[in-house]
């Protein structure tokens, strides 16, 4: 079953320009779609369509069936966790804050809340004492784990995430990569992950979909990707050269 | 020729002779700064958050602001002396005047202060569904909250200054002694007034500059 689905969706700025154009995609229950492409390709638009943050796309767009513009747009967002390559962590909430916000907001009791919050704490790989601390205080990856904790707070069934370790040294991003997956496949979120990185869309994709300006020029399973005979997909994977070598593990960790 | 030893003597001796005068004065001073200041955050920092909703309000509004900014104090004072209800109360014309010059730095520095919040962190919580409400209360004016105050600081330290020129207008102040002191050409006279201002704007300054630090978001290292 689709959770998220784009139907003929188009979009344009206000100057007429083109940024997304008649992009079909269905994103099922429980897996990772990837949106692979270069720096304007439309990939974190189509993403920001999905939450409203970028409003009215021509053509359709459901998430569980009904059509985002139908959903309370507060609702919707609740509904979907969103995670960025800034984090954007509130300076001036303590760690513990910053991931009980929305379940604070949404009137959870405060032992849930609490309870809540250290469970998440530890699935995103921290320990307890980064609770009562300051993001200033943390680290680029420790952040980056707390922004997902936060995306993850009020267990939203969705998940959209924007090159979330993009700018994560490669070591530390490897490491979350991999705990992220086995995260993934713990808890059946559905995901939609924005990246322009093949070695990290065949490290998490279920199934791969490269955009080039705002077209969609290739959908397929990790596994086919690398074969497609499609010559944007090959120049894309020639460019990362010995990226194939990547695909080979998964959920190994 | 005067002797410094003498001068100070002088004043001195004007200040202990006068001590009630002068503390009635600088209360009715610190009156009108205080009422000033509070309309005008009343009034600044909600058209500060307007313009940061609507962009279109942004031009005519600070526009607006700094045209009365530009208009010489005295002239203002004067202009406002016809309007009907104020006219025949000096104090609360002061009042309006003064708020009305406070009004630019805390509509700038509300939206400045706003606006210079983190993109990041304003589309993250865009993104986690808070409402415009919430975004404002919890996330954009608390990290706002410095940029705000160092336009109340602005405000207060100008507003005192100006509060002085409200005398012209017979609303009383400080000011009193400085163009008493001025018609009289006497110095300690004069200084009975401008000393007083001088230190309550000085203290505003510091006790604001104080909070403004104390309210600034904890920044990365």
């Amino acid at each position: 079953m689709s959770v998220i689905e784009f139907r003929d969706v188009s979009y344009h700025l206000s100057d007429g320009r083109a940024i997304l154009r008649n992009l079909n995609l269905e994103v099922h229950r429980g897996e990772i779609l990837v949106l692979l492409g270069r720096s304007g390709s439309g990939k974190t638009t189509a993403l920001k369509l999905v939450n409203r943050l970028l409003e009215t796309p021509r053509g359709e767009l459901r998430v569980d069936g009904r059509p985002v513009s139908e959903w309370d747009v507060i609702q919707l967002r609740r509904h979907i966790g969103y995670a960025i390559q800034e984090v954007g962590l509130f300076p001036h909430y303590t760690i513990e804050r910053n991931i009980s916000l929305v379940p604070t907001i949404e009137n959870w009791p405060k032992e849930t809340i609490a309870q809540r919050v250290g469970e998440l704490i530890k699935l995103v790989g921290l320990t307890g004492d980064v609770a009562s601390r300051y993001p200033h205080q943390l680290s680029g990856g420790q952040r980056q784990r707390v922004g997902v904790a936060r995306a993850l707070a009020a267990d939203p069934p969705i998940l959209l995430m924007d090159e979330p370790f993009g700018a994560l040294d490669p070591l530390t991003r490897t490491d979350l990569q991999r705990e992220f997956l086995s995260l993934q496949q713990t808890l059946e979120k559905t995901v939609l992950f924005v990246t322009h990185d093949l070695r990290e869309a065949m490290l998490l994709g279920s199934r791969i979909a490269l955009l080039e300006e705002g077209r969609l020029v290739s959908l397929s399973s990790r596994e086919d990707f690398l074969a497609s005979p499609d010559p944007l997909v090959k120049k894309y994977v020639e460019a990362f050269g010995t990226a194939a070598e990547c695909s080979a593990p998964r959920g190994s960790s | 020729m005067l002797c410094p030893a003498r001068q100070l003597m002088n004043f001195w001796n004007f200040v202990a002779q006068n001590k009630l005068e002068i503390a009635d004065l600088t209360l009715e001073h610190l009156w009108m700064v205080g009422a000033a200041t509070l309309f005008s955050i009343a009034i600044g920092i909600p058209l500060g958050i307007l313009i940061t909703r609507k962009p279109a309000l942004r031009k005519p509004v600070i526009a607006a602001a700094n045209i009365v900014q530009t208009i010489p104090s005295l002239a203002l004072f004067g202009f406002l002396l016809p309007a009907p209800w104020i006219g025949d109360r000096a104090g609360r014309l002061a009042v309006l005047a003064l708020t009305l010059y406070a009004l630019l730095p805390l509509i700038r520095n509300t939206y400045t202060g706003i606006k210079g919040v983190d993109r990041a962190v304003v589309e993250a919580a865009r993104g986690m569904g808070l409402t415009d409400w919430q975004l404002l209360s919890k996330v954009e004016l608390p990290l706002a909250a410095s940029v705000i105050i160092a336009g109340v600081r602005v405000a207060v330290v100008i507003s005192i200054g100006l509060a002085t020129i409200a005398a012209a207008i017979g609303a009383g102040g400080l000011g009193e002694l400085i163009f008493r002191g001025l018609a009289m050409v006497n110095n300690d006279v004069i200084l009975a007034g401008a000393i007083p201002a001088a230190l309550m704007a000085l203290s505003a300054d510091t006790l604001l500059g104080w909070l403004e630090k104390r309210l600034s978001p904890p920044r990365a290292a």
